[in-house]
């Protein structure tokens, strides 16, 4: 019978039925990080028991670090938050597991690492309790987010049970128009289909303009599967993917390449298999997005304006009226980076952007590249001197200004132009009004001061 | 692991709004500790307090106002625990004395997190999930009975689709690790296969 790719990985992964409609599945790989792993080791401790396989745990800094470059290696950006810094790093060392510190030089968000490093690969089970964990679906990888209990779990037996989620196909047609990103993409899906409307399936993304997209923006657009619902995003790997893994540290050694290649080029959907529900979309329909509310369904066109029957709790929030246009809202605060839009082609589309001008007196503007790869690139390519000299703030890698944690933020009712992925009330800060866009956008309406279309827009040179 | 759930009567706290997430269930600067503890406090900060990081009660918040405070039951709209997988969420509901939510739908991982926690996710279609809030807003207490799946409120009932694993856990409080490592011959055998099938996946260190 044709098979899809999620039935494929299932099949590879399943040990099995582990009764009452779940399936026992192996999980090859467990990240960790210090917010909600910690707390896993901790308490698998206290239970007595221990990680089955250390050599396949990975424990990253990332959430809670501080982002001030020059930060010591327990600086926490989150006031008291240097305790799950250190506490980590104790459980990690015990239980020997990887350990991947705050001075690493292969430290960053999770999601970023994990595909530079070789962590997640194609048809590799990876878990993490995190719920951004199905972006490293785009590698072909079985990835999906899960609570700290079940990181427990998987770490202490090397398996999960699941029941076997419905699957969706998404095929996307066409080509994306220019300026417009995978970030646009993902938001257009969400605004189109609701918050909810991935149902809790895995949803393979397919069609030209997903072959299309490099291995960052395929990234970013399962990133944000998460924020549709979804249990977890694929792509089925092709030559790019295999390009991306094959050189990183924990990439299959050289003998067992052939077999890992050989692997990785079945791992697609067959001709006729069948899905439990489609979406077909439009590339050329989608145009730069702005979210407007406090979920990314509430996004739109940038030359959209806000809809009348917006949410009154949203609009409250947001400071917004029905019918105001997105373009021209004066932005107090920008910030690119984050496991959404963090990487090096990210960085270089900001740049771009940025080339040449400065962001508009008064507008507080961060870029925390996503990993300390992606920093040592974007500073041996320049980027860091666009950046600053555009006058933004240089930060060193990790989660930063994507959640407010505590610590260093934009001021109450400050609206923020963010390359985030939620912007749930308070979620860069108490009051803090997010609207999520792509690095691009982010970086025209910083240098305009106000939410600007990247495509027409000018900078005005205010107060000159 | 956790208290085993038959059946609950209690007062339910309505909260109509749809894509609760978890970071309005726990705020991340609630999250203080490398703890599953402690952790009632912070829930619905954002809500429950008239300003961040306080403990003024923010009065007119449903929460905060008898008889609600008491309640066992909290009634939501589509996709609640959305956003951050973070379990502090439902430890922190579980702390404060919820037993079971009952909204459309729930995010996927804050619906697993739940049944490890001995907290009941009820999925009622809308019509349903109206009827009961209209209901449940009045003061009467309602019941959620697991074994029949059922939801009662006055002279209603609606039953609703439940996982069975997840069912099995809350019921029996079952803690899945132990069930799993009664398994363990099966895994080691599928270790011992797929070592040789995908070797790579196996490395004892990093080359
Ligand atoms: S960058 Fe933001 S969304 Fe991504 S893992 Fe960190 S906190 Fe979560």
């Amino acid at each position: 019978m044709a098979e899809t790719l999620f039935d494929r990985l299932w099949q590879l992964h399943r040990i099995a039925d582990a009764g009452d409609g779940a399936d026992l599945i192996a999980i090859d790989r467990v990240m960790l990080h210090e917010r909600t792993g910690g707390v896993a080791l901790k308490s698998l401790g206290e239970a007595g028991r221990s990680v089955m396989d250390p050599s396949r745990v990975f424990a990253i800094m990332d959430h809670v670090v501080a982002f001030t470059s020059g930060r010591g290696r327990n600086d926490s950006r989150a006031p008291g938050g240097n305790v799950f810094i250190t506490e980590t790093r104790a459980m990690a060392r015990k239980t020997g597991i990887h350990l991947i510190d705050t001075d690493d030089a292969r430290q960053g968000i999770v999601h970023v690492v994990a595909p530079e490093l070789g962590i997640a690969l194609p048809g590799a089970s990876v878990v993490c309790p995190d719920s951004h964990t199905c972006s490293l679906g785009a590698l072909g990888a079985l990835a999906w987010g899960i609570g700290s209990s079940e990181a427990e779990h998987a770490m202490a037996t090397g398996t999960l049970r699941t029941r076997k989620p419905k699957q969706m196909r998404i095929v996307i047609h066409g080509t994306l128009s220019p300026h417009v990103t995978a970030k646009d993409l993902a938001l257009h899906l969400i605004a189109r289909h609701g918050a909810a409307g991935g149902q809790g399936m895995a949803i393979e993304f397919a069609g030209e303009a997903v072959n299309a997209l490099d291995m960052e923006a395929r990234l970013t657009l399962c990133n944000l599967a998460v924020e549709f619902a979804a249990f977890t995003a694929l792509i089925a790997p092709d030559k790019k993917t295999f390009e991306l893994v094959s050189g990183a540290p924990f990439a299959p050694r050289k003998r067992d390449m052939t077999a890992a290649m050989r692997h990785w080029s079945m791992l697609r959907t067959d001709e006729g298999a069948a899905f439990d529900a489609a979406i077909e979309i439009d590339a050329s329909d989608v145009a730069p997005m702005v979210s407007w509310g406090n979920s990314p369904e509430d996004s739109l066109p940038v030359s959209g304006v806000v809809p009348a029957d917006a949410k009154a709790k949203a609009l409250d929030y947001m400071g917004l009226a029905p019918g105001d246009s997105l373009i021209g809202k004066p932005v107090k605060g920008a910030f690119i980076g984050s496991c959404t839009n963090g990487r090096l082609s990210d960085l270089r589309a900001a740049a771009a952007i940025l080339q040449g001008h400065s962001v508009a007196p008064g507008v507080r503007a961060v870029c925390v590249p996503g990993s300390q790869a992606v920093l040592a690139q974007a500073e041996a390519e320049g980027l860091d001197a666009v950046f600053k000299q555009a006058g933004f703030e240089w930060g060193a890698p990790g989660c930063a200004m994507c959640f407010y944690a505590g610590g260093d933020t934009f001021p109450p009712g400050t609206r923020v132009i963010s390359s985030t992925n939620r912007n749930f009330e308070g979620r860069q800060g108490p009051g803090v009004r997010t609207h999520l866009a792509s690095p691009a956008t982010v970086a025209a309406s910083a240098i305009v001061g106000r939410i600007a279309d990247v495509r027409t827009f000018e900078p005005v040179l205010e107060g000159v | 692991m956790s208290e085993p759930f038959r059946t609950l009567t209690s007062h339910a706290v309505t909260l109509m709004i749809d894509n609760v997430d978890t970071d309005q269930i726990i705020p991340s600067r609630e999250m203080k500790t490398v703890s599953r503890a402690g952790l009632a406090d912070g829930l619905f900060a954002g809500w429950r307090y008239n300003a961040p990081g306080t403990r003024e009660i923010e009065t007119g918040f449903i929460l905060n106002e008898p008889p609600f405070n008491e309640a066992k039951i909290l009634i939501s709209g589509s996709n609640f625990g959305c956003g951050s997988s973070r379990e502090h969420a439902v430890w922190a509901l579980a702390e404060y004395g919820f037993r079971a939510i009952i909204a459309v739908s729930f995010g996927s991982i804050f619906r697993a997190n739940c049944a490890r926690n001995g907290l009941l996710a009820v999925a009622l279609p809308e019509d349903h999930l109206e009827a009961v809030a209209t209901f449940a807003s009045g003061g009467d207490n309602i019941t959620v009975d697991l074994p029949d799946q059922a939801v009662s409120w006055g002279t209603s009932q609606a039953n609703f689709q439940m996982d069975a694993y997840e069912k099995r856990l809350l019921l029996e409080g079952l803690d899945p690790i132990g069930l799993t490592q009664s398994s363990q011959s099966l895994i080691d055998r599928f270790i011992a296969d797929d070592r040789a099938e995908r070797p790579w996946i196996y490395p004892q260190t990093a080359k």
